[in-house]
């Protein structure tokens, strides 16, 4: 598959101004990420990398400089227009699973296919069992996120991400709140998609996370520090068979 | 985004809460119930007074003689004798207007059956008497002219003389009762009327012939009344004005005299009644309509405190591609949906309520259509109006710090 050029990232700085006093949270950032990366981008924390994410998401836009999402300068565009590229090119997953309570993981899927007038009722539904047949939750599908564990729930919220086919995913310390073996069951996921093709930028600053992506960023005090290609990327799946189990199952 | 998924949002979001879409609704519910009992109650009376009065004659006007006041005392009507038979035969002769014309005496009295008695009101006329006054007959028939020349002693009897001097499988027809120890003859019964919405019972009564009521029974020359139907309703008016006129002749009274009759009409009657009814209508409707508000001002502060509560939830919607004016119209749809099915319920508990007060407490009660399409317009603009700032509160959040809200 020829990879694409589908970040690219031109002096970029990102500023808050808090009173009279201004943080440089990012500060004259160049990253391009191909399709078909799966990026890491590592830091401790206050370095910038939720800052950055944010501008990648298209949440927030850059004090200055450039960002071309698929070529295209988001600068260029409106709110309403960013809102469509989030919703059509891409998946967002977060540290705390946001997903809506007291509502099945079918219907916490098919949310952002509801904002798009091009999907049909009959097509949601389609797309949103298929991801969560990818993730793994075929069983599941009915069942409510509250009453998920908080694995189960950060599958919802990949599926969830990856149910309108994005150009890339977003993720903000996806494992930042669950225990080492379901970090690497998560990470496991990730790895899958990314050998499907998909392309994913993953926040995190722990380094063993880390290990499992193809590509490491880091960030100190809002600047791009080391950029490292991961030679052999871990299999996931081969440290979760390594995880003693020292407690009981989680079932 | 399509109006069915906005819905579907919408409607998902409530389920979600169930409870509190409940709180919220429960405001305009029990707001719309009281503008809908409350109307009920006051269209109720209203109409029960005007039935009542248009039950008391057709197209009537009454003429009555006037009250005067001499030197400074009131003198009652009875003390004022202006009104002869005379005047019925003037007015009969000469009025072009006039659709029925009779005298009226009454008088108060003690009827006896064999060993019963019961105290009661004989009312008279003429044969046009109980057509101007609605009366009807449910058996036998009514007095003839011929008895009104001869002065017959012959009565007609309303159901509630009957019940109480009379056995229970009794033909009253054909015997003979005694009113003030004048022997009457019974030559049929009053169709029943029931009570007046003033509590009356139109039913205890007789009537007879009036000259048998004047010569033989009060032994008197003068009306208590003279009592007139217009051709129709729209002529009660001009009726009243040439009554006046014929009146003045028939008196001579000079231009500087004032009449010495009053004439009271029933549209005199149903508009001081409907006015004071409107009054309560309004205080009604006022009473109902503040509730309906403090339903809406609930409904803006449950909605502001679920913005804040689902923050993050706008937070999420916008980060997978909710545009701010898609966030607007679920807050807002949400607001109306409350507001739209808490005014269904409303309706529902308001017509219950409105029943209740019927057959429990015996007040006539009248749901009107225009009541309810009302209920649900001010519903329907209580559920935009406040529902819109929470939405715009909500529509414009950053979905960053949004995300970040604990
Ligand atoms: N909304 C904001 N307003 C002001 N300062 C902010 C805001 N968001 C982040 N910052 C600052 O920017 C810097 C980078 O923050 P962040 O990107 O959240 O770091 P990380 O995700 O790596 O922990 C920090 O110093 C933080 O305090
Ligand atoms: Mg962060």
């Amino acid at each position: 598959m020829e990879a694409k050029e589908i970040i690219a990232l031109k002096n970029l700085h990102k500023h808050y101004y808090v009173g009279d006093e201004t943080i440089k949270a990012l500060t004259s950032i160049d990253l391009t990420v191909n399709s078909g990366e799966f990026l890491a981008i590592m830091g401790a924390s206050g370095s910038g990398k939720s800052t950055l994410l944010n501008i990648l998401g298209c949440l927030d836009l850059p004090t200055e400089g450039d960002y071309f999402l698929d070529s295209v300068n988001v600068k260029t565009m409106n709110k309403n227009q960013l809102a469509t590229i989030r919703n059509q090119k891409l998946g967002f997953v977060f540290q705390s699973y946001n997903l809506l309570p007291r509502t099945t993981a079918l219907e916490n899927v098919e949310l952002p296919l509801l904002y798009n007038p091009k999907v049909s009722n009959a097509e949601r539904r389609e797309r949103a069992e298929h991801a969560l047949t990818a993730v793994g939750l075929k069983d599941r599908m009915k069942h409510l996120s509250n009453q998920m564990s908080g694995g189960q729930q950060q599958r919802v919220a990949i599926a969830r991400s990856i149910v309108n086919n994005p150009v890339v995913i977003f993720a903000d310390e996806a494992t930042g709140n669950l225990d080492t073996k379901t970090s690497y069951e998560i990470m496991a996921l990730f790895q899958e998609l990314n050998d499907k093709g998909m392309t994913v930028c993953f926040v995190t600053h722990e380094p063993d996370i880390a290990e499992f992506t193809s590509r490491n960023v880091l960030f100190r005090d809002g600047r791009l520090m080391k950029d490292l290609k991961v030679q052999d990327r871990k299999s996931a799946l081969y440290a979760l068979s390594q995880v003693k189990e020292e407690t009981f199952d989680e079932l | 985004m399509k109006i069915l998924n906005l819905l579907k949002i919408a409607i998902a979001a409530i389920r979600r809460n169930k409870m509190r879409s409940f709180l919220t609704m429960l405001g305009i519910v029990i707001g719309v119930a009281a503008v809908i009992a409350m109307l009920a109650i006051g269209y109720g009376s209203n109409e029960s007074i005007r039935s009542t009065i248009s039950s008391m004659g057709t197209n009537l006007i009454n003429v009555m003689p006037a009250s005067q006041n001499r030197g400074g005392v009131h003198m009652g009507r009875s003390s004022s004798p202006t009104l002869v038979v005379d005047d019925v035969t003037y007015l009969q002769e000469h009025s072009t207007m006039i659709d029925a014309v009779s005298p009226e005496v009454d008088g108060s009295g003690q009827i006896v059956y064999g060993s019963n008695n019961w105290p009661t009101q004989i009312y008279s006329g003429n044969t046009d008497y109980p057509y101007i006054k609605k009366y009807e007959i449910a058996s036998g028939r009514m007095y003839t002219e011929k008895e009104i020349k001869t002065n017959a002693k012959v009565c007609v009897v309303g159901q509630t003389v009957i019940d109480n001097i009379f056995e229970e499988d009794e033909d009253p027809i054909g015997k003979s009762i005694r009113f003030n120890n004048i022997p009457f003859k019974i030559i049929g019964t009053l169709k029943e009327k029931g009570d007046n919405t003033f509590g009356q019972d139109q039913d205890d009564m007789i009537l007879a012939p009036y000259t048998t009521v004047m010569k033989r029974l009060f032994r008197q020359t003068y009306l208590r009344a003279i009592v007139v139907s217009a051709k129709s309703e729209d002529e009660i008016t001009a009726t009243s004005e040439e009554i006046t006129t014929l009146l003045r002749e028939s008196h001579r009274l000079g231009d500087s005299e004032d009449d010495d009759f009053e004439i009271r009409t029933q549209e005199e009657l149903i508009s001081n009644f409907g006015s004071i009814s409107e009054m309560m209508l309004v205080l009604l409707g006022s009473i109902a309509a503040i509730s309906l508000l403090v339903g809406g001002i609930g409904i803006m502060n449950i909605m502001y405190v679920s913005v804040t509560e689902r923050t993050r939830e706008i937070g999420l919607r916008m980060a997978i591609g909710g545009k701010g004016r898609d966030i607007l119209r679920q807050f807002l749809l949400e607001a109306l949906l409350l507001s739209i099915m808490g005014g269904i319920i409303g309706v529902g508990v308001g017509i219950l309520a409105s029943n209740i007060v019927e057959n429990v407490l015996g007040w006539p009660v009248l749901i009107t259509s225009h009541s309810i399409i009302l209920s649900f317009v001010f519903c329907t603009f209580i559920g935009v109006f406040f529902g819109w700032y929470p939405a715009r509160k909500a529509a414009s959040l950053n979905p960053i710090e949004a995300l970040r809200h604990e």
